[in-house]
């Protein structure tokens, strides 16, 4: 056991848990990596592609290395860092991207392999035979890549989002974060701190310098019984910001329920968008490592990492460890893993004239190699030009700081070299409203974070014109760095740079060597910083390397851009949990629980639930049902929900003037009282949506459009309105939420009506075909009756408040029940129009014209409309194709919408298309397919019989071109 | 220097020695017949196609930033020549037939690998759609298949069936599709034009272009003035930008479109999947990361970087098709700048100025388009006729009322 | 993104539906001489700034109004927000 004294865990509380099937135990406040460095564990993982033996490298989110498969079954999460995962009773876990056992992957054979695997060798090789590479190259690169697995299941737990809004959101809570919270809390200000760790207090739980004399700890106790009295302050623990939007706008993730076996009744995380006023970036940074041979051994680790294990989990990778640094800071690792107990092996230091800050070895001199393939046993110092090996279970090395300007940088902002820091601060350029303080600005002393997270809370408030006083901040210490580059150990072996993609300093210069220097390129070529870890403990490293081998400066060298996530966000909380049954809303028609008593069965329309047709016992497949109610709509009268269709209220002293300029065809000519079938194009003189257009009053008009564009419709009408002739005295409002509309639709259509009608007189001279009135039914409930047809027979739409829309349906069912009443769904919906030639929205697809759909002479020359001036476009007045009736001509034929048309005999090909079927039913009617299309010529063509292609599945059907009104083409039964 | 298995192995013993620069880092000419604007994928493959195929000689690639870093670094890497209307079906399966002996024509591994495309449908008629488009395709000669729900299910049983808000019925399937090594592209391209004479010249941005008498005669640079006998102009996602140079106005607006990467998993998703309600596709690299993208931000944007309303929607698309993949964690996001053009497809063509040629508008479909689209322009550069499979990218088509629209939406690049 | 809607103060974006460059209110006459040219001018082509762009966008899920948005197309930057109705009173897109 390698557990220390002291530290934040709660030794009261034993968690048990498993790794790679062995139990072990840790204790409440641990995470996992340091419960398993407590039980003697050093090795934890593999890397990407050489598969070495890896043990933990950080204590942080940074973490490259120690990558688990966390929990089981469903819930099993691959790629789990194990420095961030909290331990929980019953934790299990297991190690990844392996073959065989941890300690014996046979993919390490890659290890020996490696001279062959150098940066960019796949892009040179596997090239032959061509077959071999899907075949044979490719799945076994597939098998060894990847890291961890899916478990292949839907995640079994609940997600949410939600909205914050704040003054001031403080990201980190660390020194300068408390710092900012507490200055900006204070004010009465609306601040949210949020922080990724489960306990407040950053790097002050690492370290163990006093703050005013007393443990750190005891003044983050103090903030936080504080923090908890001001309700204007959410303190927000678990929480990484991961995103920086535009205007203010954070993407957080809550881990709500990560550190339990199981959420139970809680949701597992929350997407939370953060609109934030200001903001104060106090994210800290991360400690970077100094390449060397065999630097990648399991128990080398970052020292400042050591320090963290030591201080606030009470544990060292090691009973006896050496520290490798090129800084102050590496010396205070020393001491405090001193102070604890443990042996300190050597403190190896390449700067001339250090002194050693305590009671422990110091060589001036770097470390040259490493030993210990599954733990670290032995480290080669280089010092007074000669070389020693040293024993030791772990190595803390330090190259100095990285301060975390990743969320300063997701706007594109260029970070920039500050040369007396030797690190890329946060740019100039970054996003709007946001400071950045502490170590992430290069505050990095606790003194300074503490000092200026309060200050830049005070400025950031200012700019809101609030008032801030710098709070008494605690005595802290102040030290700097001292620090003197040295970014790589120059030698022979390899000396890795980044761990978890296995990219070297010889991969850099291979870079290099092949050309490919700009730092896209380096990244692209070598995968530096593609790992999980985006490069956090890599990409500076890499930089200095290759700017030491092109002879240029680092920041000439370049930098890279971070993108979000700062760390990894699992899909199922970016989901919201708006998942399975609920990715979509669902909207359901007045009539939809009465269709739902009925039996019907619902189909997809946009978010729209519609009845698609409604089985009878005895009906064993869905065609029977559907030519049933066809049949029974022509013979009798039937009854279908068309609420759907986006309805529109047009009214004021111009409504008239307004249709005539959104229709291609006359509006404004329409009497009182008449409907009239409309024809919208869109600008670029396509057809786009057709309805009808009803004329109730002299300044009132009521619009209707397809079920798919409403909405499109509706804001179209909104944008000519506005936008284009706001002179003009019209309102418009959506109405197809408001009035259930039923199609009654059949030759007893009128016999029926009269039924429910308060004296209202439906005879065809006084209510003819294409008339509308406002009437009321069923003794006194307000309607609306157009009547227009869509399936070729005697038929109205009656529309009625929407909440009566049920009602009115079981009362116009049951008052027919004599007349043959028939409920019809979508399904037969099709057929009827289908029957009688009218497009609907596979012939309105948003590619053809009025000319095509036979509407050509319906685009009025006299007036100017939306679409009429492009739709003369000479490439539109040239094309032939134009709709037309298709039945086959051996009637046992099925037509195939989707068939492709060609003349009979030629060659089929795309240069001899002619055509296609856009849309094909049975009909009852016919008693055979029918089917409509768009045919080169079609028009002059009625009685040739052409080809249907449809490869596809294999099928070729002669069809004869027909008229598409297969059903009254005169048009007698509507009129009656 | 040919690239081999063997030379690997050669290299390695020999500590890796021997390997040469990709390309060469040539300083700028006075002048050169052609004059190739651009270093993203489909410049580079118009200079490398320029160079071999039609022989041409003289041959400049002026790149602002580094090469390939156009669109072609930032993609989700799908191939395929699945489309429906007969002004780009036979262009993209010229593609396709060259992404086929792409790796053996640049001696260059750029991972084309034929994974296959599912597209995927929820409603009759999107099937009938469907239906039309692959034929469409197998009479241009490509490939396709109609898959019906339960041949979806015994192909990739992990979507949602069992609650889905908008159920799969089927799905068009081309095997031929897939996916390929996107940097790899670029850089087989590069270092093929390189060989061939082509000098790439990197961090020269084109600031002008000289123009007199209504013929181009070079371009002014960050590195200088450069002549030039013809000029071709491959700058998606800045072409509006670049031809305001030359007096022109495009019918194009750039846009934003996010692009998504998970961590490294093991193979779980073989093939291109895209769903049919909402907007996601998805295929996983052979890193195993799980590549997957969306629809555009939706606004005017240069700015390479999108918002969250998008990624959530995304998210939520992925996990509404496939709920198994919500324990894998989004690694990384990023945002490329779309030509998106009035009808959704490009333009290859001569401009009213004499000498300048243009490549442009690919939206977000320009990297399947990279081989086809340079063999087709380097074909327009060097004998001033358009290649048969690309007649019809003319610019003047939205005057003539010649759209190729596949969506059928319109003249509003935000819907294509 | 936040919209700063001159009625309604900032509203997120989501609400919104984006249509494009604001030189769509000046839809030219089409019983103009001339009228094609300056359709195709109208309906296809585009300045698409790198920088201040005039747009279009709809408060769809608000209160309907067309707005006109200046917005910078690099940055992101709003510099303000206008009712797309006025804008057209005044003048137009100009």
């Amino acid at each position: 056991m390698t557990r220390l004294t002291g530290g934040l865990i709660d030794r009261s509380q034993t968690l048990r848990f498993t790794f790679d099937g062995q139990g072990f135990a840790g204790h409440s406040g641990d995470t996992l990596a340091s419960a398993l460095l407590a039980n003697g564990v050093r090795l934890m993982g593999r890397s990407f592609k050489y598969h070495r033996p890896r043990g933990v490298f950080a204590a942080g989110s940074e973490e490259p290395n120690a990558l688990v498969e966390l929990r089981a079954g469903a819930r099993q999460e691959p790629n789990s860092r194990a420095t961030v995962v909290e331990l929980f009773e019953g934790l299990e876990a297991r190690s990844q991207n392996r073959v065989g056992s941890l300690r014996r992957d046979l993919l390490a054979v890659n290890d020996l392999m490696s001279p062959f695997f150098a940066a960019g060798f796949y892009y040179k090789t596997f090239m032959w035979p061509r077959a071999f590479w899907e075949r044979f190259y490719e799945p076994a690169i597939r098998r060894a890549a990847g890291l961890g697995s899916l478990s292949k299941e839907p995640d079994p737990d609940a997600y949410d989002a939600g909205f914050l809004h704040c003054d001031l959101l403080v990201i980190g809570g660390g020194p300068a974060g408390l710092a900012a919270a507490l200055t900006a809390a204070r004010t009465g200000a609306r601040v949210i701190l949020a922080d990724e760790d489960f306990r407040l207090g950053g790097r002050l739980l690492a370290e163990s310098a006093p703050l005013d004399d007393a443990p750190a700890t005891d003044w983050i106790a103090g903030l936080e019984a504080e923090f908890a009295s001001l309700p204007n302050l959410r303190v927000m623990r678990r929480t990484t910001v991961w995103g920086t939007f535009d205007h203010g706008i954070y993407g957080a993730v809550e881990r709500v329920a990560d550190h339990l076996a199981t959420p139970g009744r809680r949701v597992r995380q929350t997407l939370w968008r953060i609109t934030a006023r200001r903001t104060i970036l106090a994210a800290g940074a991360t400690e970077r490592h100094i390449p060397f041979q065999n630097n990648d051994r399991p128990g080398i680790m970052l020292a400042g990492a050591m320090r963290t294990y030591a201080n606030r989990y009470a544990v060292s990778p090691a009973p006896r460890v050496a520290i490798f640094t090129n800084n102050d800071d590496g010396h205070r690792s020393a001491l405090d893993l001193a102070a604890r107990g443990v042996e300190i092996a050597a403190v190896i230091d390449p700067r001339e004239g250090v002194r050693a800050q305590g009671d422990y070895p110091l060589i001036t001199g770097v470390v040259g190699n490493a030993k210990g393939r599954l733990g670290l046993t032995r480290i080669e110092v280089v010092a007074n030009g000669g070389s020693r090996w040293i024993d030791c279970g772990a190595l803390g090395v330090s190259g100095g700081w990285n301060p975390n300007v990743h969320l300063a940088s997701h706007h594109r902002g260029r970070p920039a070299w500050d040369e007396a820091r030797h690190g890329f601060l946060p740019g100039t350029d970054g996003p709007a409203g946001m400071r950045v303080a502490g170590a992430a600005s290069g505050q990095g002393s606790t003194a300074q974070a503490l000092a200026s997270g309060a200050q830049a809370a005070q400025e950031a408030l200012a700019d809101l014109e609030i008032s801030a006083t710098l709070p008494d901040l605690p005595q802290a210490e102040d030290a700097g760095l001292n620090l003197h580059p040295l970014w790589h150990v120059p030698g022979k072996g390899r000396a890795w740079v980044d761990f978890q993609n296995d990219v070297t300093v010889k991969d850099i210069a291979l870079a290099h060597q092949e050309n490919m220097r700009p730092v896209e390129h380096l990244k692209r070529w070598t995968t530096l910083g593609m790992a999980t870890d985006q490069g956090k403990t890599a990409n500076v490293t890499a930089l200095a390397v290759m700017a030491e081998l092109t002879g240029r400066t680092i920041p000439q060298t370049g930098t890279t851009i971070f993108r979000p996530p700062y760390t990894p966000v699992a899909l199922s909380v970016l989901g919201g949990g708006d998942t399975g049954a609920h990715f979509r809303p669902r909207r359901l028609t007045p009539t939809h629980h009465w269709a739902t008593a009925q039996g019907a069965v619902f189909t997809e329309v946009g978010q729209w639930m519609r009845a698609q047709y409604f089985p009878r016992p005895g009906e064993s497949h869905w065609r029977q049902t559907v030519d049933r109610e066809v049949l029974a709509t022509r013979k009798g009268v039937g009854l279908c929900d068309v609420t759907t269709l986006g309805k529109v209220d047009v009214q004021g002293a111009d409504a008239g003037e307004f249709l005539d300029r959104l229709y291609c065809n006359a509006m404004k000519s329409l009497k009182v009282g008449m409907v009239r079938y409309g024809l919208m194009l869109r600008e670029d003189g396509h057809a786009w949506d057709d309805g009808t257009c009803a004329r109730l009053g002299e300044t009132h008009y009521v619009v209707t459009t397809t079920t798919a564009q409403a909405g499109p419709v509706y804001r179209h009408m909104e944008f000519a309105r506005q936008c284009l002739w706001p002179e003009l005295d019209v309102q418009l409002i959506s109405t197809t939420d408001a009035w259930a509309q039923l199609s009654v639709a059949g030759p007893n259509a009128r016999r029926l009506l009269e039924r429910i009608v308060d004296s209202f007189d439906l005879s065809n001279e006084a209510f003819p075909f294409m008339a509308c009135a406002g009437l009321t039914i069923c003794g006194g409930l307000r309607a609306r009756l157009f009547r227009i047809s869509f399936s070729g027979e005697l038929a109205y739409e009656i529309a009625v408040p929407a909440r009566h829309g049920n009602a009115l349906m079981a009362r116009l069912l049951e008052a027919g029940a004599d007349l043959g009443a028939t409920p019809y769904g979508t399904e037969a919906l099709g057929v009827l129009r289908i029957e009688k030639g009218h497009a609907a929205g596979n012939e309105l697809n948003g590619q053809t014209t009025a000319q095509m759909l036979g509407m050509g002479r319906m685009v009025s020359t006299k007036k100017d409309s939306i679409g009429a001036v492009m739709s003369r476009r000479e490439g539109l007045a040239v094309d032939r194709r134009v709709l037309v009736g298709l039945q086959p001509v051996d009637p046992a034929d099925p037509v195939v919408a989707g068939a492709h048309l060609f003349a009979e005999g030629a060659p089929q090909g795309t240069g001899t298309d002619q055509g296609w079927i856009s849309s094909a039913c049975f009909s009852p009617h016919l008693g055979h397919a029918i089917g409509l299309g768009f045919l080169e010529n079609g028009s002059e063509r009625m009685g040739e019989v052409i080809v249907a292609a449809n490869p596809l599945q294999g099928q070729s059907m002669r069809l004869r071109v027909v008229s598409p009104h297969f059903v009254d083409p005169e048009g007698g039964r509507v009129r009656d | 220097m040919r690239f081999s298995g063997f030379r690997v192995f050669t290299e390695a013993l020999r500590g890796h020695k021997g390997w040469q620069p990709l390309w060469r880092n040539p300083e700028p000419q006075p002048a050169y017949d052609y004059v190739i604007v651009g270093g993203g994928g489909h410049g580079l493959a118009t200079a490398y196609y320029l160079a071999t195929t039609f022989r041409q000689a003289r041959i400049a690639v002026l790149e602002k930033g580094w090469l390939g870093s156009g669109n072609i670094g930032r993609n989700t890497t799908i191939i395929r020549s699945n489309y429906l209307l007969p002004g780009n079906q036979p262009f993209y399966e010229f593609s396709m037939k060259l992404w086929e002996g792409l790796e053996q024509e640049l001696n260059f591994n750029a991972m084309v690998s034929q994974r296959g495309i599912l597209n995927l449908f929820h409603t009759d008629a999107q099937r009938d759609a469907y239906r039309r488009r692959g034929n469409a395709m197998l009479l241009s000669g490509a490939d396709a298949e109609l898959l019906d729900s339960a041949q979806v299910r015994a192909m990739y049983p992990f979507l949602n069936f069992d609650n889905a808000r908008f159920p799969i019925k089927g799905g068009l399937l081309q095997r031929r599709a897939g996916t390929a090594r996107h940097d790899g592209v670029a850089w087989g391209y590069a270092r093929g034009a390189d060989m061939a004479g082509v000098d790439l010249i990197q961090n020269c941005e084109v600031t002008g272009f000289r123009i007199e008498n209504g013929r181009v005669r070079g371009v002014e640079t960050s590195r200088g003035h450069i002549g030039a006998g013809k000029v071709g102009v491959a700058v998606a996602g800045s072409s509006g930008r670049v031809m305001a140079m030359a007096g022109m106005r495009l019918p194009i607006e750039s846009h934003v479109l996010q692009a998504f990467v998970t961590e490294g998993l093991k193979p779980v998703i073989d093939g291109v999947i895209t769903f049919g309600a909402g907007h996601f596709y998805v295929s996983q690299s052979d890193k195993g990361g799980l590549v997957f993208g969306g629809d555009i931000d939706g606004y005017n944007s240069y700015a390479q970087r999108g918002n969250m309303a998008v990624i959530e929607d995304v998210a939520q698309g992925g996990m509404a098709l496939m709920p198994m993949i919500g324990r894998a964690r989004l690694l990384r996001v990023w945002g490329g700048i779309m030509d998106m053009s009035m009808d959704g497809s490009p333009i290859i063509d001569r401009t009213p100025i004499e000498g300048l040629y243009l490549n442009a508008g690919w939206c977000y479909g320009g990297f399947k388009a990279t081989p086809a689209s340079g063999h087709a322009f380097a074909h327009l550069l060097a004998t001033d006729t358009p290649h048969d499979t690309a007649r019809a990218y003319r610019l003047d088509r939205f005057a003539r009322g010649r759209p190729i629209d596949e969506k059928g939406m319109g003249a509003q690049p935000n819907l294509h | 993104m936040l919209i700063p809607h001159p009625l309604l103060g900032l509203r997120d974006s989501s609400e919104f539906t984006y249509l494009g460059d604001a030189a769509l209110l000046d839809r030219p006459d089409g019983m103009a001489e001339g009228a094609a040219a300056r359709f195709h001018d109208y309906v296809h082509l585009r300045d698409n700034p790198a920088g201040i762009h005039r747009e279009l966008w709809f408060h769809e899920q608000g209160d309907r109004s067309w707005l006109v948005v200046t917005r910078n197309t690099v940055t992101h930057e709003i510099l303000g927000a206008e009712l797309a109705r006025e804008a057209r009173l005044k003048g137009g897109a100009a």
